[in-house]
């Protein structure tokens, strides 16, 4: 059990499998530093986890690739220090040395598994491929090793897996095929670059699990790149954390989470939304009701077109047809001015679409749903339009959301203007509300990729508070952000949420946000509302396994749940 | 499970193409109906002229002097019998010339299809596995040269230095008719009658295929997957043949598959600049001679020559990207 011995004094690290030393790593001559990383020096012990925290922008992702040297030289160039492994240097190892030791030795996980993986090849072969590379087994024996990794990592029927591709696998499958790709020579050291980010979060904690389950057994070093604190205190044995391109703080994990020196370090921790639901004004029932659903639903592909002319012939050729799917089964919702309810759920939960069926992106089949009185369902586009200021949207990626050749001002004049406002009156009215969301006013005059992904979340909240709606529905507006901006992004809802009354329905996967962000809090799973209720009695007392299980699976909760009064902990633990 | 999808893809597709190749019948009929003159006037024309009387005549043995609309109901019921009609001008039936011409066309686009799109995918991953080297310009500016210059004048000075000048290859034709080849020998000969031709037709779809190919791959190389494969041990070779190469097909595929209905159209020019006796060259000429029994035959025939290439396109798609579900249309 070497992950939960007495952690390793910091200086001394007596048994390093990796230890960088004043690694640099140059940046090209137009980038706005020249070095991506600055003398960072860290090691790595026999089978310890090493969590490297950062930003975007800290380097941490370009120190991790410097390491197997996969820079996209002469781009990025490692432009000093040493990198041993065991001893060696790999900094100066030449080109077939990095060879055996990628995929050998050291062996990496990367964030995205979806483009990860080639589209075109079977999972199986390409582990496969690596066992062709660095042994010389028969392919009888290399494939017995591909499946009792597979096994090993908990793919359910492993000798099907091995011929299926990428996509024919989920997000959490893909990334146990990642990591088995990892596993399959059982190297001394595995880079996990963010491999749990894009994850749903029941997944990322069984994958996190998973990892650690599988460093004990077979004694590997980890080297854990992330961006989650939460991550950090549920795995790591030490910490190092990043800030453009140099080491802020190095330590041990109980050091570094319960009593960080550095202000940067104890920034990013106060950054993380508690999961302790924030006092919040009692809602009052008395408030008029400005969302009422009822039994909405929205089905999505062949509903009720029985299966075509040829399949009708031959019906052998129509098996292996999608059939339809549900994405929004029979919801009710309430929701009451000046309140703000979280619409809590996976990927595939039917969050989304009930937030476009909501704003008449998408045309519900059947139900109701009124906003302040008006029914929705069935309306055409042209009767949609004098409801458009009564429900706006903020979008989860302020990067695609924003049109690039519109100046800012214009951007959130328009819906204004479209309703009738003089266009002079609007653009006031635009620099007022840049103001508001704490950009400077003269932001109006310019182009949206000036601006950073917080700033250009800023501008969408403004655009959509400039035609005065009655409830703001937002989309993940959070997710794509920092932990530091997403704190600060919450925190300008919140007050203006206070300033100005508005009424909020708020979609999201984290529960941390739900709870920093909402007095109620709606729980979706495969279109269905399971459990539903003041944020506070649900994270005290969740009722539906579900819950439960999205509330244990949250990272990292043990470590904030400290102090606490025990009611708060959840149920068996 | 797979194959039978395939095949039951094959065959909605070929069911839905039967409307739009007879919308292409229709279109081109009524269109011809607007070039000025018809078949008995050419041929009066030709006889040193004729009394009405015998171009009446004549127009009523053609068919020519029912009202339009019953001509083309005539004209579909024939083709839905696959009958293709009457060729007067050359005194044959339609089917047959056109058969007879069919081969050597078919000949002219294969050859010009592995040119281009495997010279093209070769030299466009030369290109760039070199990118910035001095392969690598000298593939990008050939390719903008010969992207950029006329067909025509490519196949005339072709003609004009390997034939005329250095004598390596013969100006025209399909092979040499008084030599009376047999077997292998026949085939060496129009081995080398095809070479400027194809050439001639190949050099744009080259030049676009290789450009296209230089950017996917590089842009394929880039891809995370390939970043996985670098981290997995594999050797730059082994990445680009293995990985990288089979992704950078995809686009070029699809173009090549819009593009063979224009190969057919160039076909045209070149065939009669170098008069190699296919398709082009029949149309060519039963366009002069108003020979619109031909011509719609030929049509027709290229029409239905699109629609399979396209679904040909298609299952080689289905067959290289296992993404791509066939007849999953919900």
């Amino acid at each position: 059990m070497t992950g939960s011995s007495p952690k390793t004094p910091i200086a001394g690290n007596p048994d390093p499998v990796l230890e960088i030393r004043d690694l640099s790593v140059a940046l090209p001559a137009w980038a706005d530093r020249p070095l991506a990383v600055k003398s960072v020096s860290l090691t790595v012990g026999r089978g310890e986890t090493l969590c490297v925290v950062g930003e975007s922008g800290s380097g941490k992702s370009v120190m991790a690739r410097s390491i197997l040297r996969l820079l996209p030289e002469p781009h990025l160039r490692i432009a000093g220090g040493q990198i041993l492994l065991d001893g060696e240097d790999l900094a100066r190892a030449d080109d077939r040395r990095m060879r055996q030791i990628r995929g050998g030795e050291i062996s990496m996980v990367f964030q995205e598994p979806m483009v990860s993986l080639n589209p075109l090849m079977t999972v199986g072969r390409q582990i496969d491929e690596i066992l062709e590379v660095h042994t010389d087994w028969s392919k009888a024996e290399r494939r017995r090793r591909v499946i009792a990794t597979f096994e090993d990592v908990r793919l359910p029927e492993p000798e099907l897996i091995v011929g299926a591709y990428p996509h024919e696998l989920s997000g959490g499958q893909r990334q146990r095929v990642m990591i088995a790709m990892s596993l399959v020579l059982e190297p001394k050291l595995i880079i996990a670059d963010e491999p749990t980010t894009a994850l749903d979060v029941t997944t990322e904690a069984q994958v996190l699990t998973l990892l650690k389950e599988l460093q004990i057994k077979h004694g590997t070093a980890l080297l854990f790149i992330t961006h989650n604190f939460g991550v950090v205190a549920e795995i790591a044995d030490r910490v190092a954390v990043m800030r453009y391109g140099e080491l802020v703080e190095y330590g041990s994990a109980k050091d570094v989470l319960e009593n960080p020196q550095h202000p940067y370090t104890r920034a990013l921790i106060d950054a993380v939304p508690s999961l302790v639901p924030r006092k919040h004004p009692e809602p009052s029932l008395t408030a008029e009701p400005i969302l009422t659903v009822r039994a909405l639903e929205k089905t999505y592909g062949r509903a009720s077109a029985g299966p075509n002319w040829l399949a009708r012939m031959m019906p052998r050729l129509a098996r292996g047809r999608r059939s339809a799917v549900k994405a929004v089964n029979r919801v009710d919702l309430d929701i009451r001015r000046g309140s703000a309810v979280a619409l809590v759920g996976e990927s595939g939960s039917g969050k989304s679409t009930l937030a476009r069926c909501l704003i008449g992106l998408e045309q519900a089949d059947s139900g109701s749903a009124l906003i302040a009185g008006d029914e929705i369902v069935g309306r055409s586009r042209g009767d949609w339009r004098p409801l458009r200021s009564r429900v706006q949207m903020v979008f989860q990626d302020p990067f695609a959301s924003l049109n690039p050749r519109t100046k800012v001002g214009d951007i959130i004049a328009r819906g204004a203007i479209l309703q009738g406002v003089n266009p002079e009156a609007a653009m006031d009215q635009a620099r007022r509300l840049l103001d508001l969301v704490g950009l400077d006013a003269k932001a109006a005059e310019r182009y949206p990729h000036e601006f950073s992904g917080g700033q250009r979340q800023r501008i969408g909240i403004a655009r959509a508070l400039a035609v005065k709606p009655d409830i703001l529905i937002a989309d993940e507006p959070v997710s794509a952000l920092d932990v530091s901006v997403q704190k600060q992004v919450l925190d300008l809802l919140d007050d203006l949420r206070r300033q100005f009354g508005l009424t909020m329905l708020f979609i999201t996967h984290d529960l941390r946000v739900a709870a920093h962000v909402c007095e109620d809090i709606v729980v979706l799973k495969n279109g269905t509302i399971v459990e539903r209720g003041l944020t506070a009695d649900i994270f005290a007392n969740p009722q539906h396994e579900y819950t439960r299980t999205l509330l244990a699976s949250v990272p990292g909760r043990d470590w904030q749940r400290r102090g606490l009064p025990d009611q708060l902990a959840p149920p068996g633990e | 499970m797979r194959g039978l999808r395939l095949i039951s893809f094959i065959m909605t597709r070929l069911l839905q193409a039967i409307p739009v190749v007879l919308g292409v019948v229709v279109l081109n009929f009524l269109l011809l109906q607007l070039a000025p003159g018809d078949a008995a006037t050419v041929l009066a024309g030709e006889a040193g002229g004729a009394p009405p009387e015998y171009v009446e005549q004549l127009r009523a043995r053609f068919g020519l002097d029912k009202p339009v609309l019953v001509q083309l109901g005539l004209y579909l019921k024939n083709i839905l019998l696959l009958d293709l009609g009457f060729s007067f001008r050359n005194n044959a039936p339609v089917l047959g010339l056109i058969l007879d011409r069919l081969w050597p066309t078919l000949l002219l686009m294969g050859a010009t299809l592995v040119v281009s799109v495997g010279g093209g995918v070769m030299l466009g991953v030369i290109a760039a596995l070199g990118v910035r080297t001095w392969r690598d310009h000298l593939i990008s500016v050939a390719a903008v040269i010969a992207y950029a210059t006329p067909l025509f004048w490519i196949g005339l000075m072709l003609i004009l230095v390997f034939s005329i000048r250095l004598d390596w290859f013969p100006t025209s034709g399909m092979e040499d008719v008084v030599a009376f080849h047999e077997g292998w020998a026949r085939v060496a000969d129009i081995a080398h009658h095809l070479v400027l031709p194809t050439i001639t037709l190949s050099l744009f779809y080259l030049a676009l295929y290789t450009r296209l190919m230089r950017a996917t791959v590089l842009e394929q190389r880039g891809a995370e997957y390939a970043t996985t494969a670098r981290a997995k041990g594999l050797t730059e070779r082994t990445i680009t043949l293995r990985h990288v190469l089979r992704n950078a097909l995809l686009p070029v595929i699809t173009m090549a598959g819009v593009q063979v209905g224009a190969l057919l159209g160039g076909s045209v020019v070149v065939e009669t600049v170098f008069a190699w006796p296919g398709l082009g060259q029949l149309a060519y000429q039963s366009l002069f001679a108003r020979d619109f029994n031909l011509l719609l035959g030929i049509f027709f025939l290229s029409a239905c020559l699109v629609v399979i290439v396209n679904i040909i396109v298609d299952v080689v798609y289905v067959l290289l990207d296992p993404r791509i579900r066939v007849g999953g249309k919900a």
